[in-house]
Parts: C-alpha cells; sequence; structure tokens
C-alpha cells in the first residue's frame, strides 16, 4: 500500500542525505504519509503501545543491569540492594516487573483484536505468524527474566520449565542437563538466563522490524475486514490521524501501567519470590506469573507427563495454523453472528483456563480444567474450520467509506 | 558435483564450528568434580527417620525403614504400579531405602511421610510415592531414582 516515496527534502543538506540514504523518504512514507483505513478504533492502537512497552523494557533492563550480578550467592541481594539503595532503583525495578505484565495485557488485546476482526487472514497471515513468533520470544524471555532475582518462585519455575524438557523421549535427560549446565537448576543455569534474557529483547524487536514491514506490505485489516478499495475515499494519512490517535491510547495505558507501579507493584508477583531459593525446599504452591496460567492449566490438565507438555505448547503452536483453520470467507467477527459467540466463549474459557491454573490441581479444578482445554482446543480445530461452511454472514459494506457514511446517517438520524 | 563437495566440506565447518558453541552448555569440569562421590553416616539415622543430603544439587533421602514400611513396599503386587520394579530390586538391604528426592513429574521435592500410600506426596501437582519411593498415583511417570550408592562399612554409606 505504500507506494514510491514522495518524500522530498526541504533542505539542500536533507536532499544530498536522502540520495545517499533515503531514511527519511522511508520514514516519511511508513509514518507520515502512509494511509490507514478510516474506520479504525481503539482496539487498533495497541501495536504503537506495545512498541513502546518494548522499548520501556529495554530502557529500563539496561539500567538494572548495570546494579544486578547474576550469581547464585549475590542475585538476591543484588535486587534487594537496588531496591534500598540504588538511588531510584525501587521505582526502575517496579517499572520493569510491572512493565513485563503490561506488556501481556497488551500483546493479550491485540492478539485477541487480530483473532476477532479475522487480521490473520489472507493475506495477513506471514504478519500474523511472526506475531506468534514476537509472542513466543516474550514469553521466554519473561520466563528468565523472572529467574532473575533468583526467589523461591524464580528458581522452582526454572525447575518446573526446564524440566517440562525432560518429557521428550530419549533425548530428554540430556537436553535438560544441557540447558542446566549441570545436574539441577544452579549459578551455570542462573548465568545463562541473565545472558539470553538481556539477548531476546533485540531478537524480538528485530522481528518487531519484519512484523511491522509484512504489515506494511498488505495494508491494515479493519474492524469491517474489507480492504480498502479507494485509498483516497478509504483512508487517512497515518500523521496526524493515527498518531495522535495512538499517542492519546498510549497516556491512558501509560496511566493503567502507573497506578501498578505506584500503587499495588507487588500485586502480580508472588511474595514467595522475596525469600531467597532454597533447593532443597519447594514452596508449598508454584504458580507461574499470570500470563502463563491457561497453559499451566493445559499443562496439568492432561494426565500424563509426555502428553501435558504436548498439549500446552500445541496450545501455542495451533496460533500459526489459524489463517487455514479459519475457511470462513469473512474477515471480520462484526459480520459473523455465530463466529462471535464461541469468539467471547473461547475468551471465557481462556480466563477461567487462567483461573484454573493459580488454583491447586486437584478435584474439580482438574475436571473443570479438562474440560476447558477440550474447548480451547475444539475452538481452534472444530469451530474455525466448520464455521466457515455452516454460518451466513451478514451483508458486508460495499467499502470501508461506505460503512463509515452509512454509521454517519444513521448518527444523525 | 563440484557444488556438492562444496557443500559438503561448507556443513563440516560449520558443524565442527558450532559444535564448541552447543557443548560449552554442559556441566563443566568444576561442576562435574564437585559431583564425585559423598559419604553418609548411618549411625546418626534411628529406624523410622530419614534424612536429605545434597548430592550435586539435588536431596537425596536415605530412610531407614521400618518393619511395617518394609512390609507395605513388599506387599505390593506389580501390576498395581504404573512403573512396576519390586522393591527388592530397589534397595541393597531392605531397612535403608536410598533415593533421588526429585519428583519425576516436573521436579519439584516430594515430601516425606505423606500422602496415601505412607511415602512421599509431591505439593506441585499431586504426585504420591510409596515406601519404595514409587510412583503409585498423580501425573509423575516413573518412580523415584536411585541414585548409585554402596556401604562401605555398616554405618557408612557412600552415594555416587
Amino acid at each position: 500500500m505504500s507506494g514510491p516515496s514522495t518524500y522530498v527534502p526541504k533542505s539542500a543538506v536533507g536532499r544530498w542525505f536522502e540520495s545517499r540514504l533515503p531514511i527519511m523518504g522511508l520514514m516519511h512514507s511508513s509514518f507520515v504519509v502512509y494511509p490507514t483505513p478510516r474506520n479504525l478504533n481503539y482496539w487498533w492502537t495497541f501495536g504503537g503501545i506495545l512498541s513502546v512497552m518494548l522499548m520501556v523494557q529495554i530502557l529500563t533492563g539496561i539500567v538494572l543491569v548495570m546494579h544486578y550480578t547474576p550469581h547464585v550467592d549475590y542475585a538476591f541481594s543484588s535486587v534487594e540492594l537496588i531496591m534500598r539503595d540504588v538511588n531510584w532503583g525501587w521505582m526502575i525495578r517496579y517499572i520493569h516487573a510491572n512493565g513485563a505484565s503490561m506488556f501481556f495485557v497488551a500483546v493479550y488485546i491485540h492478539m485477541l483484536r487480530g483473532l476477532y476482526y479475522g487480521s490473520y487472514k489472507a493475506p495477513r497471515e506471514v504478519l500474523w505468524i511472526l506475531g506468534v513468533i514476537i509472542y513466543l520470544l516474550m514469553m521466554a524471555t519473561g520466563f528468565m527474566g523472572y529467574v532473575l532475582p533468583w526467589g523461591q518462585m524464580s528458581f522452582w519455575g526454572a525447575t518446573v520449565i526446564t524440566n517440562l524438557f525432560s518429557a521428550i523421549p530419549l533425548v530428554g535427560e540430556s537436553i535438560t542437563t544441557w540447558l542446566w549446565g549441570g545436574y539441577s537448576v544452579d549459578n551455570p543455569t542462573l548465568n545463562r538466563f541473565f545472558s539470553l534474557h538481556y539477548l531476546l529483547p533485540f531478537m524480538i524487536a528485530g522481528v518487531v522490524v519484519l512484523h511491522v514491514w509484512a504489515l506494511h506490505v498488505v495494508g491494515q485489516n479493519n474492524p469491517d475486514g474489507v480492504e480498502v478499495k479507494n485509498v483516497a475515499r478509504d483512508t487517512l494519512p497515518f500523521t496526524p490521524y493515527a498518531t495522535v490517535k495512538d499517542g492519546f491510547a498510549m497516556i491512558c495505558f501509560m496511566l493503567f501501567f502507573a497506578w501498578w507501579v505506584f500503587y499495588v507493584p507487588n500485586y502480580l508477583g508472588h511474595a514467595d519470590n522475596y525469600i531467597e531459593a532454597n533447593p532443597l525446599s519447594t514452596p508449598a504452591h508454584i504458580v507461574p506469573e499470570w500470563y502463563y496460567l491457561p497453559f499451566y492449566a493445559i499443562l496439568r490438565a492432561v494426565p500424563s507427563k509426555l502428553g501435558g507438555v504436548v498439549a500446552m505448547f500445541s496450545a501455542i503452536i495451533v496460533l500459526c495454523f489459524l489463517p487455514w483453520l479459519d475457511t470462513s470467507k469473512v474477515r471480520s467477527a462484526k459480520y459473523r453472528p455465530v463466529y462471535k459467540v464461541f469468539f467471547w466463549l473461547f475468551v471465557a474459557s481462556a480466563i477461567g483456563l487462567g483461573y484454573l491454573g493459580a488454583m491447586p490441581a486437584e478435584g474439580g479444578y482438574v475436571l473443570a480444567s479438562r474440560l476447558l482445554s477440550i474447548y480451547y482446543f475444539a475452538f481452534f480445530l472444530v469451530v474455525m474450520p466448520l464455521l466457515g461452511l455452516f454460518e451466513t454472514p451478514r451483508a458486508l459494506p460495499a467499502s470501508i467509506a461506505d460503512s463509515v457514511l452509512k454509521n454517519a446517517h444513521s448518527a444523525k438520524a | 558435483m563440484l557444488f556438492i563437495a562444496t557443500g559438503a566440506v561448507g556443513a563440516v565447518g560449520v558443524g565442527s564450528v558450532a559444535w564448541p558453541f552447543i557443548h560449552q552448555m554442559n556441566p563443566d569440569a568444576s561442576t562435574i568434580a564437585a559431583g564425585a562421590a559423598i559419604d553418609v553416616d548411618l549411625s546418626a539415622i534411628p529406624e523410622g527417620s530419614s534424612v536429605t543430603v545434597k548430592w550435586r544439587g539435588k536431596p537425596i533421602f536415605v530412610r531407614h525403614r521400618t518393619p511395617k514400611e518394609i512390609k507395605e513396599a513388599g506387599d505390593v503386587t506389580l501390576a498395581q504400579l504404573p512403573d512396576p520394579q519390586a522393591d527388592a530390586q530397589r534397595v541393597k538391604k531392605p531397612e535403608w531405602l536410598v533415593v533421588i528426592g526429585v519428583c519425576t513429574h516436573l521436579g519439584c521435592i516430594p515430601l516425606g511421610n505423606q500422602g496415601e500410600y505412607d511415602g512421599w506426596f509431591c505439593p506441585c501437582h499431586g504426585s504420591a510415592y510409596d515406601t519404595s519411593g514409587r510412583i503409585r498415583k498423580g501425573p509423575a511417570p516413573k518412580n523415584l531414582e536411585v541414585p548409585n550408592y554402596a556401604f562401605a562399612s555398616d554405618t557408612k554409606l557412600t552415594i555416587g
């Protein structure tokens, strides 16, 4: 959609530079004149919010590393040093710790928006899969970051997650030993997690560039899910329209973020992580960070070790196949009355699994986890393929402009 | 032909450069050295109690079993077990049970003298082990692992 650059440098220096490295023209065509569908709603502002969150995490992370010591004997006390002695250390660490949660809040909204409006469908399959890769990298980064403070949850979370790989037949044990660099989670493990926790965010940034690139090739989806037909009628330039709207949404999101940081900074953490890691004592109740809970519930729902691990990873990998599992010709749930119901049931099942993941694995909780896990997979593997064949969608608007103007008419009347 | 030969040489080159970068993550010499055998004094463990010693960063349960516990472990029919193994295969002297105290599910440490089989109970995902350290209930697939050990004398146990 972004055609050849229309950027014309105003100064002589600008012209000199542009003819040697046309980066200003790239910025101009990507973020100034780039045409955005005129019907975008606020759910479309989370991409920008996520970019800001990535920058917040990288910035606070770089600063925290200036004071943190990745060694089993010093890691826990160096985090306490950050909290008590380093100037503004408490705030920077709380921003980083809660920032991880806010990053996941934003990414879940962003993903559900894609799921609701069919943003994964042709021609946006590669865009969607790049997003799934970013999500996987985020999960790996978040997990390794949680290990660094070397509290009880850090240690036992690392033990449980690395042991997932021991479920692999034949080579499982060798893989876990290789991951640990020893016979159990210990200093070598902490060191490599620290190294990778520093690396992965930059890999995320790299995939984000590809994600935005792919987006700018195929153009944005929109709430009506109809393609742009006439750029002049159906779209508005990115600046000022999207810039201002994204900016406003970011400020609102930052207020929400700041509330967690300054009022309930430890609510999303776990009290046991303020106890230093003890390899000889497992806490009574291990829970991962909230953003992994639905997958943890799926893991525990399956009464077999290998089966549970396979189910848990499949729950994420299945997202990659979404563009081909969904057989409907219509993108947006706005015009899919039956899909809409199944979609909200899916959201409810994911939240339900999140709740169950935090509960002990016994009795009725296990049964409920099994039922919801079955629905989670059925949504992708049964509902998506069949609904496209049986559902009668509502009539689509002829164009984005038509849909917007019709709304304006009915608002007036 | 030349392309295939070039490609093959290139693949060998890439592989031999990659291996040190992969293998460096395996346990280093000092970690392996620190994982050498340890001794446990058995005279300090009265019948009916157990001690936990740390070996290779993991807890090892050394349990001085009572006649009742030995009988419970021996009376089980193997068909009842998810990971069938006779008690006699798991111990060298019936009164001493030595197992690695790491749940075979996802690596938590089971709690002693708990659960419905008088052995261990894992608080993480609810696996229950019997007085021979065998899995009886829950998601763990295998019995608690028995490390290499030997009785150096009647009161000294060497693990490793």
